[in-house]
């Protein structure tokens, strides 16, 4: 590497760094809890809980689940019905004043076999409301989630000009070497050369999985307006239906177009991810990976026939793929554990970058590489 | 720089061994549900512990012996 090409490498570096370093330092911190929001959840009460009942113990039908629901907030209407993957035994009803109305929504916890009320969970309060609003728009909606995404993408190219930068720093250095002897600055430019090493692909991968999530709103605005509008492009204009047949028929409907798959999330007439006139039913597979992506079927909500059914279109699948590779929540607690170990260690190579930058940012670039030992001559290979 | 031999240069073999075993980790319980979550976390543990061990673990001593 000659050194004008070091030099334009390292500004990319600093720089890409600077601007995000606080932003990512936040959200490996807010992160830190939310990798354990379920086992947190849990501890503070504020989770569903479900009894054991013995297996095979009949469910409930749906429409006793939504009655159910209903009664805790006569005024208002259902939105959504949805399950988490890892936990069949009850359901999250969403209801709101209106079907689009969410500012005063309320969810109803409900087991899905008595069809007994287990909560009412509120997700808009408290240390893990706080926690996922600064991870994810900073309290600023979909222009602070897009920022943020933007400061993942100064991650990638931070972490792609690392790379290029490893080869002229470690020149001198075996694999791992941290000289502890000198200045503390040695020290730590060698600790961020190690930890940023051994997180490399982790950081990548979680990176550019968060940036993908950001789109995620945009995304699914623009899979409505395309492919949703052509699926329920056969009943405009007609008068929405005065009362909804049957969600326990539409579901059973859904079941028998695919019988290997199982509901994860359903839309109620009105409501942001279906028409007027359907129950959109969102299926998924029986693996870590199927069990996230998602199927739509339509059905008619006065008839329970099935009118539709598509593969999601090919950006929704990469945005549902990319949220477990950002979650860390596919492999158990020790996938968990080590989730958050690889955050710490990336907090510290975030950190020490920001010292290696503060301790030196009044010394001219040229002396930098003369102390390394890189000014003038061909740096590395 | 011949295909792969990332692998086996001196500088780069600890970093890109590493690498694909995270990739390996990260993979591997996607796909499928039971014993790979074992694999997986071991997958992406042996880089957390390798960046201990040298970053804080390792005797200084050891350290010098191996600076070429």
């Amino acid at each position: 590497m000659t050194t004008a090409r070091l030099k334009t490498w390292l500004w990319i570096h600093k720089w890409s760094s600077l601007v995000c370093t606080v932003f990512m330092l936040l959200l490996c911190l807010t992160g830190l809890p939310l990798i354990f929001h379920h086992e947190i959840g849990h501890l503070l009460g504020t989770e569903a809980e479900a009894p054991e009942l013995p297996a095979g113990t009949p469910r409930a039908d749906l429409d006793r689940v939504l009655d159910a629901a209903r009664e805790r907030a006569p005024s208002k209407v259902v939105q959504f019905m949805s399950q988490e993957i890892d936990d069949d035994r009850f359901w999250y009803v969403t209801l709101g004043d209106t079907p689009l109305d969410d500012d005063h929504q309320k969810t109803v916890a409900v087991d899905a076999r008595s069809a007994a009320v287990l909560a009412e969970p509120k997700f808009d309060e408290g240390f893990m409301y706080v926690m996922f609003k600064l991870h994810v728009d900073l309290f600023a909606g979909l222009p602070g989630t897009l920022f943020l995404g933007l400061m993942g993408l100064l991650l990638v190219v931070a972490i792609v000009s690392g790379v290029v930068l490893y080869a002229p720093f470690m020149r001198k250095l075996a694999f791992g070497e941290v000289r502890r002897g000198g200045a503390p600055r040695t020290r730590w430019l060698d600790l961020h050369n190690l930890l940023g090493a051994v997180t490399l692909v982790w950081a990548f991968v979680v990176g550019l999985t968060g940036v993908i999530n950001t789109l995620g709103e945009p995304l699914f605005k623009l899979w409505q307006a395309t492919e949703v509008s052509e699926m329920i492009a056969p009943y405009k204009g007609q008068p929405a239906p005065a009362t909804l047949g049957s969600m326990q028929r539409a579901w059973e409907g859904a079941q028998a177009l695919e019988p290997q798959m199982r509901v994860r999330f359903v839309a109620f007439p009105g409501t942001a991810f279906s028409s007027e006139h359907h129950y959109t039913i969102f299926m998924r597979g029986g693996t870590p990976l199927t069990a996230r992506l998602l199927k739509p079927v339509l059905v008619d909500a006065q008839t329970a026939k099935v009118t539709d059914s598509r593969n999601l279109p090919w950006y929704l699948t990469a945005l549902l793929v990319s949220q477990p590779l950002h979650f860390g929540d596919y492999g158990g607690m020790a996938m968990k554990i080590v989730w958050a170990l690889l955050d710490i260690l990336t907090i510290i190579v975030l950190g020490s970058g920001l010292y290696l930058w503060w301790g030196k940012r009044k010394r001219p670039l040229e002396q930098a590489l003369a102390d390394l030992g890189l000014a003038g001559a061909e740096a590395g290979r | 720089m011949k295909p792969f031999s990332i692998f086996t240069s001196p500088m780069w073999r600890w970093p890109a061994w590493l690498g694909l075993l995270t990739a390996i980790g990260l993979v591997a319980a996607l796909i499928v549900d039971g014993w790979p979550d074992l694999l997986s976390s071991l997958a992406l543990g042996l880089p957390v512990a390798v960046g201990a061990w040298y970053g804080w673990c390792r005797p200084q001593a050891a350290a010098d012996t191996y600076r070429y």
